[in-house]
């Protein structure tokens, strides 16, 4: 898979895609279809594993010769041993999990690095919708509230905080819109929130 | 195939010399890279797909996963499945003539153990010219046979297809075991395991072991609702009666009638020192014994790559157990996939059909297939 070919189907992951260095060891938390793992270990020379916990999904991953466990991951990371990545990508799952702080702390666990990505809950869209006294619903949000797999909603200052609490230190934050940097008001105008994230230093 | 040199187990013992069945569908490629070896597990044989012609009743025991168009496509592979030492399906076992004694082995064969077979086999692969197996697959004790491949071969196979198995039984698995080969031993036609001289067969004892055993491969639930607490039908009076007691020690539930059956029809076919040895070939298996009870140091040589699945409702090697092998993996940073079958079928589930499992095993050859035909280009 090249990088035209990931860009194509997915522009955030494209962006995203920059962060992993080359040749690292990831952990795809929520690995989805396992286009991102199949980038980066066919373009990247990466290696690492994909979790997903759905069958088709972990079928579809399997397909592109990921290797995936299946594993419901809302039970935390304790297959993994401690810093055995470098790094974790968890994108677009957050907002489906119940326990994001305990997850957030095993990522801290398992890798070096992390990159999150989450739907901006903040994007104006959304806080029109819900100034018109409706629930946002939108292209990261595509969901009516009563049928939503996302039981977390955050803003991308909410989560810059919790980041801190878990003891992971913001590299760099970016709001995205159809894949493109949004550097203008970006917790208003970007619609996904991506935070490249590490341990911070014990001092 | 005849194997005249004689064979150090890991008793101590040798098999002075043995014979293997085995069978083979598809065809070797030039390269002899297309070469996947299927493991049996307790009761199988080297009859792993297809029919005899002769014998159309007679399918192969992984037919729905072998053969052509299947999840392990005979169109691709050369698949081939071996009878084990010991075992009763034509490789050298206890009913056959001891050269030592010019009788029956009896109780005199050797305990063979999971890496004895796995011994046994390479020595097969190397008479059948395969350096190096494309994979080794198995379940249960199958998937005990793949994992020792892994660990005493490293170089001989290039992905282990691990399903339903274990790195080694727990106490509960090893008291069923012996339970079951408590009703064989004391079973007066056992004869001290030399039955052969006398012409009888330990039915009652088998047959009791083959329904413990049995009831170990199914789930609760999956009991429940094929059997319940439904009643046999009596006859009363030349009129059936449904739903009525016999106070007696008969058969009243519908699952003591199947147990009974199964466990009657085990008893025709299979010889009980097989299943002593094959029961204890089980309880010996425990690949990390050598190394402290540390299976990520036990898998640290390995060079192949996994794939392992396992049955939520499986209780007799219970997904636990095949995390285990995956944690150990992780730690090796081998390259593993793993599945969790949500199927209701219990331990059994590995032998039957299930959309999602067969899927898988074929999306995993697919990948394998493909490394073979690069391999081929190269």
């Amino acid at each position: 898979m090249t990088f035209d070919d990931l860009k194509a189907a997915r522009p955030d992951l494209a962006f995203i895609a920059h962060w992993v260095q080359p040749g690292a060891h990831v952990l795809d938390v929520g690995c989805g279809d396992g286009v991102m793992m199949d980038y980066l270990q066919s373009d990247k020379g990466c290696s690492g594993y994909g979790l997903e916990l759905a069958d088709e999904r972990v079928l579809a991953s399997a397909k592109r010769g990921v290797r995936v466990l299946q594993q419901d991951f809302e039970k935390g990371l304790g297959i993994f041993g401690d810093d055995s990545f470098d790094t974790v990508l968890c994108l677009s799952s957050l907002q489906m999990m119940k326990h994001v702080e305990d997850l957030l702390r095993d990522i801290v666990r398992v890798g070096h690095e992390a990159i999150v990505s989450f739907p901006n809950f903040a994007y104006w869209p959304h806080r029109m919708a819900l100034l018109k006294g409706r629930m946002p619903v939108s292209k990261t949000l595509p969901y009516q509230w009563y049928d939503t797999p996302n039981v977390r909603c955050a803003t991308i200052e909410d989560f810059r905080e919790l980041a801190d609490e878990v003891g992971l230190e913001v590299m760099e934050c970016v709001a995205l819109a159809e894949g493109k940097i949004v550097s203008v008001l970006p917790n208003l105008r970007g619609e996904l929130a991506v935070f490249r994230l590490r341990k911070k230093r014990s001092t | 195939m005849a194997f005249a040199e004689p064979l150090q187990l890991q008793s101590g013992a040798v098999l002075r010399d043995y014979k293997l069945m085995y069978e083979t569908y598809g065809t070797l490629n030039a390269d002899r890279s297309n070469a996947v070896l299927v493991c049996h597990a307790l009761n199988a044989s080297h009859h792993v797909a297809g029919y005899y012609a002769d014998d159309p009743k007679n399918v192969g025991w992984w037919d729905n996963m072998v053969g052509p168009g299947k999840p392990l496509d005979t169109n691709k592979f050369f698949v081939i499945g071996v009878n084990n030492l010991g075992s009763c399906f034509g490789s050298t076992g206890p009913m056959h003539v001891n050269p030592a004694t010019g009788k029956p082995y009896g109780a005199a064969f050797p305990v063979v153990t999971v890496e004895d077979w796995v011994a046994a086999q390479a020595l097969l692969a190397d008479r059948l010219g395969i350096d190096q197996f494309a994979a080794v697959m198995g379940g249960s004790l199958g998937g005990m046979q793949a994992l020792a491949w892994s660990i005493m071969f490293p170089e001989r196979l290039r992905h282990c297809v691990v399903i339903a198995s274990t790195p080694k039984l727990s106490a509960q698995n090893i008291a069923f075991n012996d339970v079951a080969r408590q009703a064989i031993l004391t079973d007066p036609d056992y004869r001290g395991g030399d039955f052969y001289e006398y012409g009888v067969v330990p039915k009652n004892g088998l047959k009791v072991a083959r329904m413990i055993g049995h009831i170990t491969y199914l789930s609760d639930d999956d009991m429940a609702e094929k059997f319940g607490r439904k009643l046999r039908g009596i006859v009363e009076n030349g009129v059936a009666a449904q739903g009525k007691y016999k106070f007696g020690f008969g058969i009243d539930f519908e699952i003591e009638s199947y147990l009974r059956y199964q466990g009657d029809k085990f008893s025709e076919y299979f010889d009980a020192n097989t299943y002593l040895l094959i029961t204890k070939a089980l309880d010996y298996f425990d690949p990390a014994r050598l190394h402290d009870g540390d299976l990520a140091k036990t898998l640290a040589g390995t060079r192949a790559k996994f794939f392992l699945a396992s049955f939520t409702t499986d209780w007799r090697f219970s997904p636990e157990r095949s995390r285990e092998i995956v944690q150990a993996l992780l730690c090796n940073r081998r390259e593993v996939t793993y599945a969790e079958i949500d199927a209701p079928h219990g331990h059994d589930a590995f032998l039957l059909e299930d959309a999602r499992y067969m899927n898988l095993v074929r999306a995993y050859y697919e990948q394998v297939w493909q490394e073979v035909q690069t391999k081929e280009g190269a």
